[in-house]
């Protein structure tokens, strides 16, 4: 444990948790604990054991992992280890798991069974933590922001000193945790030891409620659980880190392809500079905010010229993003390229330079982060923005799967990308028409529930509504009838139902969401149906509640239910009314190049969101099972328990 | 074709200098800096009308038995020097200048970058490579 490095990211973060003295003792006793590295980041193993230790349930671990930033970094760093032991004590006092929590005065969180006396290790750091406490500096109002702004001031500090992220539990099967040659060795391919284990990690990952159910049933999963949650919140550094550990958001281990947090994170970043995200940041205010990440000047130098296409001197929001991402993962021991990967493209980035343009669009970047705890809110915000921001939203998943083609907006896309086309038409549809194969391959695995629905339904959904509109071509006429067919299907066999769906889910690659989006109406009026009901990504989470509370676990997966019903109406409404006038539009009327490019994309995404769902739905059977066996357990000691009492009723 | 490109600043020290690595580099260096000479008697002569790029290109310095010295400036007074072999077929004017079109370019790319300190040596992988290119077409 480097006591200077704890001073230096504690006091470099500006705003940070105020801690009393024991607190400071035992929490860099706990950080002694977790064996640091030089760097300063926890190991994620020892972390996991901590937690585990707590004795909280996981998803209060889960919440705390979340709460402290950890997950958007990727890694335990001392202010993220440290507010997330703040929270544990919260959580364990009783109080919500929540960052206001932690300017409480709270007792010290107890855990149970560890190996080594963290007392012993403190007596190391007293010196130096009482200086902290005194620097230190909590503002309850702005306790939300806290970690924002921690790992925003410390983000760049943190990339210094972090040699590597954390060290996953299957470390040893990928390679040496420790060796910063790790990143050399890795290229943009998925070809590393690990790969099995990898593909594991991915499936585990795709679905952070799976995982906290997992996580119930496998203890030593711990470990993966937050370590595949960290990785899904995982910002800067979660390409490559996503990479190492095997699990991917949108494709490939490409290190070169921004996630949704670290977009977001560019966008915050962006508009402290320079408030209006459409304009651009001047050459010296990009200079001095980049050095601050303290790379040297020649790789500065290589990274705005690769960065700055339009050779303007000044960065546009694109730009602005592929810098900064390239900055990061320079920082994370990756070679800088020589040339503009293809997914940094500002083609790439254009679509995002049409979502920040009205402040309803930002806001609905922001809800695309993949946050359990907030999903349910953002299916609501989603269905009441539906009718504006659905365009937009599929504007924005498409950059999110880095698939923009522009074809969801037809009429839209091109106006809005025109003007910021310049030059780059080429290299966008380039792109677009390489990486969607390794897109599509890529996003099978790892496909959290949440994402259908933000993101291919709604896509899918638009697809039909302007081939429609457009004329629809005859494949998806192919299409029409199984829809009204689903409905009258009867309830109660909702499980083998969907096993059903699932089939169809591979004939009908659009539809099928469709159709289950139907099904899963009408079984969010059935109460007593839990599993099935709660099949996506906000309503898994809900299943880990439901796995404990098997009555309330429906009423938990209910209100997700609410949101979903409401925004897969309508879908399901265009896509009724969608196929009778569909139907006798000519086909002349537009080029036949546009719809054949058009056709070919969607049935691309249709593929690719058929294979999501198959995995989707295949995780979650696995799940109803596990459930329907626990609760089987449950009767049968219930039914134990009542026939022992029986003998005792008459006396 | 050129075997030696120069970047010269405007107090005639070199930002950028590369040959062909397989000569004798200084012969180059001397020619180079030799050929300031000539670029300072064009530039007092030529005083009068800016931006026009007939007049930033300077045309053959001067030949010598080996090679030809062609020279360029840019309005801050920023030299480029390019020296050609002559065994090679003889590259038409027009060449010359897109050459220098091209330095003239990517130079600009160069100290569009906030990351460069004007005066300072170029260092650019980009500039580099339009250096190379160039070097390599004279093969």
């Amino acid at each position: 444990m480097d006591p200077e490095s704890v001073v230096a990211s504690a006091g470099a973060g500006g705003s940070f948790i105020s801690l009393n003295e024991p607190e400071q003792r035992y929490y860099s006793g706990l950080h002694s604990l977790c064996q640091a590295d030089a760097s300063g980041t926890l190991s994620s193993s020892k972390v996991a054991e901590l937690f585990k230790a707590s004795q909280l349930p996981p998803e209060s671990l889960h919440k705390v992992t979340e709460l402290c930033g950890a997950k958007r970094l990727g890694y335990f760093g001392t202010p993220q280890f440290f507010v997330a032991l703040k929270l544990l004590a919260a959580a364990q006092s009783g109080l919500p798991v929540h960052l206001e929590s932690v300017t409480a005065n709270l007792p010290l969180p107890r855990f149970v069974g560890l190996k080594n006396e963290p007392e012993m290790r403190y007596s190391a750091v007293p010196p130096s933590i009482d200086g902290q406490g005194a620097q230190c500096v909590s503002a309850p109002g702005s306790v939300c922001r806290t970690p924002a702004d921690r790992s925003t001031f410390r983000h760049l500090e943190a990339k210094v000193e972090k040699k590597e992220p954390w060290s996953p539990p299957r470390s040893p099967s990928s390679s040496p945790p420790r060796s910063p040659l790790i990143y050399r060795g890795y290229p943009y391919t998925k070809k590393r030891n690990g790969a099995d284990s990898q593909i594991a990690y991915e499936s585990k990952h795709s679905s952070r409620p799976i995982v906290l159910l997992e996580q119930h049933s496998s203890p030593s999963n711990h470990g993966t659980r937050a370590n595949a949650d960290h990785l899904a919140m995982a910002r800067a550094s979660s390409s490559e880190r996503l990479d190492q550990q095997g699990a991917v958001d949108y494709s490939d281990d490409d290190p070169w392809r921004i996630t949704e947090e670290q977009l977001e994170y560019y966008t915050n970043q962006f508009k402290t500079l320079q408030p209006d995200l459409g304009a651009l940041i001047l050459g010296t205010i990009a200079k001095n905010f980049f050095t601050k990440s303290k790379l040297p000047i020649p790789e500065l130098s290589h990274i705005w010229e690769l960065s700055d296409v339009d050779r303007d001197g000044a960065l546009t929001f694109p730009e602005f993003c592929t810098a900064f991402h390239l900055i990061v993962a320079r920082k994370n021991g990756y070679p800088l390229p020589e040339s503009l990967p293809p997914t940094l493209r500002p083609g790439v980035m254009q679509q995002e330079e049409d979502i920040p343009d009205t402040p309803e669009d930002r806001s609905i970047i922001e809800r695309l982060q993949p946050s359990l705890a907030t999903t349910k809110q953002d299916l609501k915000e989603e269905s009441c923005k539906q009718d504006v921001g659905v365009k937009r939203m599929t504007t924005s998943q498409e950059k999110r799967t880095l698939q923009f083609g522009g074809f969801p907006d037809r009429p839209e896309a091109p106006q809005d990308l025109d003007p910021h086309m310049r030059t780059k038409t080429r290299p966008r549809s380039h792109s677009s028409t390489s990486f969607e194969d390794t897109m599509k391959k890529a996003e099978e695995p790892p496909t959290p529930p949440p994402r259908p629905q933000k993101t291919h339904s709604r896509a899918s959904s638009l697809d039909l509504n302007k081939l429609f509109q457009q004329g629809a071509p005859g494949i998806k006429s192919g299409w029409f009838p199984p829809p009204p067919a689903l409905p009258p299907r009867p309830l109660t066999s909702q499980v083998s139902h969907f096993v059903n769906v699932s089939e169809k889910t591979v004939q009908q690659p659009n539809f099928a969401d469709f159709s289950r989006f139907r099904e899963e109406e009408e079984s969010s009026v059935k109460p007593e149906e839990q599993g099935p009901c709660s099949r996506f990504g906000p309503s898994t989470e809900d299943l880990a509640n439901a796995s404990k509370q098997d009555g309330i676990g429906v009423c938990h997966s209910q209100p997700p239910q609410k949101p979903l019903r409401r925004k897969y109406h309508p879908e399901s409404q265009n896509l009724e009314t969608g196929p009778p006038p569909a139907m006798p539009f000519p086909t002349p009327t537009k080029s036949a190049q546009k719809l054949l490019s058009k056709q070919k994309r969607e049935i691309q995404m249709a593929i690719r969101k058929n294979k999501e769902t198959n995995a989707v739905l295949t995780r979650l059977n696995s799940e109803l099972q596990q459930q329907l066996k626990v609760v089987h357990q449950e009767r049968v000691t219930l039914e134990s328990q009542l026939e022992l009492l029986r003998p005792l009723a008459p006396t | 074709m050129a075997v030696c490109i120069a970047v010269i600043a405007k107090e005639n020290y070199p930002l950028y200098i590369r040959s062909v690595p397989t000569q004798n580099e200084l012969k180059f260096h001397y020619t180079v800096h030799t050929s300031l000479d000539v670029v300072e008697e064009k530039i007092s002569a030529v005083g009068k009308s800016l931006g026009d790029q007939r007049e930033l290109y300077l045309g053959l310095l001067y030949p010598t038995e080996d090679y030809k010295v062609y020279g360029y400036v840019t309005n801050s007074k920023v030299k480029f020097v390019i020296v050609v072999d002559s065994s090679n077929t003889s590259l038409r004017d027009n060449e010359i200048r897109s050459m220098f079109r091209k330095l003239h370019n990517s130079f600009t790319d160069v100290m569009c970058n906030p990351f460069h300190n004007p005066g300072d040596t170029i260092q650019s992988k980009a500039f580099d490579g339009i250096v190379s290119g160039m070097m390599v077409q004279t093969g």
